[in-house]
This record gives structure tokens, C-alpha cells and sequence, in this order.
């Protein structure tokens, strides 16, 4: 078993805020993050995939297959967006890097073919990552 | 749905690695620069990481002010710009960095409650970095 991880990067803004909440409760639980009009990061995503190492191209996944699906599935959904007004799973759902590293694993998961995915880890900043490893 | 969440931080302290139980030339030759009689220092970089389920009101494992604190408070206030062997848990150990890792693993096993304790790591360079997990 071999793992391969693949780097991507987006840029995208959120805030924190439940509806169930009081004003008050959002301001103490969440503090500048539920900021009414958002801000932003530069996220950085690591996708880990794991496999067994193809003998006839040496490979565990084909790195520019990868790199599409990423791109396709996440990228081009979260790159310079809004992530509460313009992604559907945080229409309803508070995007916090738990959550969105969370949707980001079920966008991808049923999406390659001979690699097994195995973490998501996702930056909000260099100092702050979550790892999300499947459903538990 | 269980995630883990990883924080990184800074301090800054001096040690000196020199054991009683060993002879000087055992100490030299088992610490080398290390065992410089007046000590040196590092920018520690400590990553915690504690896991749980994300709780559905606030989509988070735990609030990051609560893991802020707490670190501020218990570790980083007690090791950074200190000399690590006079605190009292090196007066009889050596200050390495995986006895320090340990030891601040350790704090926050028994004090922070909001979420599982995984891991502590310690990079005491970028080349040296040492990892404790219980």
C-alpha cells in the first residue's frame, strides 16, 4: 500500500452563524467569524489517496486524473466564492473547515476509480488544519 | 462524523542537554553541541491535535477559543522565553524535546476537557520534529 498526496489551493469567504442562535450567542460562540458580511483564506487542501502500485505504470493513481477530479469537483465549486450564499451544502450548514473538509471528502470519495481515498486535510490557515478520514 | 483539528504555535526557549548520570565525555559525546555549558534556544513550534465529532450547531469539534486558552495559559505562559532546565519537571530530567513533548501532552491530557486529546508534536527545527501520542 502506497499513499499519494496532491496539493490544491482556493481562496474563498465564509462566516460563522446558526439561525437557532441568538445575535448574542452567535457574537460569544463565534466571535469576528460570524461578521455579518464574511471574510476570507486561502485554503489549502491535501487530498491523500492509497492503492496498491500499478505494475505496468508504477503508479497508485494517475496524478493528472486526480488533479481534474479535484478541480472539477471542488475547485471549480469553491474557487472565489462566497461559501454560505454559493455552495449548496452551506446553504444550511455552518462552513467551518470541519464542515467544508467534510464535503469536500463526499464530493471526491465516489469519484476515483482505482485509489482509495484516504484523508482530507484542509488548511485554513497554516496554523489551523482539520483531517477528516470518512464517516464515522 | 468524526474529525480531527490540528493547531499550531509558537514559543521560543533555551536548554541545555547534560545528564548527571552520565560522565562529561559521556555527556559530550552523547549531546555534543548540545551540552555547551551555557545552554541555547529554539523557536518550538508545538501542533496539537484533538479530535471528536462535529457538533451540528456550530460545525466545529471544539471552539478554538477554548483550545487557545488553554494552551496560552498552561503552556505556552509556563515554557516560552524560559530557561527549560530550571523549571521544576527538569530540575532531574534532561530537557530534551521528547521529554518536553511529553510533558506537554501530558498537561493537556489532564486539563483540557472540550475535545480527545490525538496528538502532540514538537518541531524544534525544521529538520527535528518529534511526535507524542500516549
Amino acid at each position: 500500500m502506497v499513499y499519494l498526496t496532491r496539493k490544491a489551493e482556493f481562496s474563498a469567504s465564509h462566516l460563522y452563524h446558526n439561525p437557532d442562535f441568538t445575535p448574542e450567542e452567535n457574537r460569544r460562540i463565534f466571535g469576528k467569524c460570524n461578521n455579518p458580511h464574511g471574510h476570507g483564506h486561502n485554503y489549502t487542501l491535501e487530498v491523500t489517496v492509497k492503492g496498491e502500485v500499478d505494475p505496468r505504470s508504477g503508479f497508485v493513481v494517475d496524478l493528472k486524473q486526480l488533479k481534474e477530479i479535484m478541480h472539477r469537483e471542488v475547485l471549480d465549486a469553491l474557487d472565489h466564492r462566497f461559501l454560505n450564499k454559493e455552495v449548496p451544502e452551506f446553504l444550511q450548514q455552518i462552513p467551518t473547515t470541519e464542515n467544508i473538509a467534510i464535503a469536500i471528502w463526499r464530493r471526491l470519495v465516489d469519484k476515483l476509480n482505482r485509489a482509495k481515498l484516504h484523508r482530507v486535510r484542509l488548511y485554513e490557515t497554516p496554523d489551523l488544519f482539520v483531517d477528516f478520514y470518512g464517516e464515522e | 462524523m468524526k474529525a480531527h483539528l490540528s493547531r499550531r504555535y509558537l514559543f521560543s526557549a533555551s536548554h541545555r542537554l547534560h545528564s548527571d548520570a552520565m560522565s562529561n565525555t559521556e555527556n559530550q559525546s552523547a549531546y555534543g553541541k548540545c551540552n555547551n555549558p551555557h545552554g541555547h534556544g529554539h523557536n518550538y513550534t508545538i501542533e496539537v491535535t484533538i479530535s471528536g465529532q462535529v457538533d451540528a450547531s456550530t460545525g466545529m469539534v471544539c471552539n478554538l477559543v477554548d483550545l487557545d486558552d488553554f494552551v496560552n495559559r498552561e503552556v505556552l505562559a509556563r515554557y516560552g522565553h524560559e530557561n527549560l532546565n530550571m523549571l521544576p519537571e527538569f530540575s532531574n530530567q534532561v530537557p530534551t524535546t521528547e521529554n518536553l513533548c511529553i510533558h506537554i501532552y501530558e498537561i493537556l491530557q489532564r486539563g483540557f476537557t472540550h475535545a480527545h486529546l490525538e496528538r502532540v508534536r514538537i518541531e524544534e527545527t525544521m529538520m527535528n520534529s518529534f511526535d507524542y501520542a500516549g
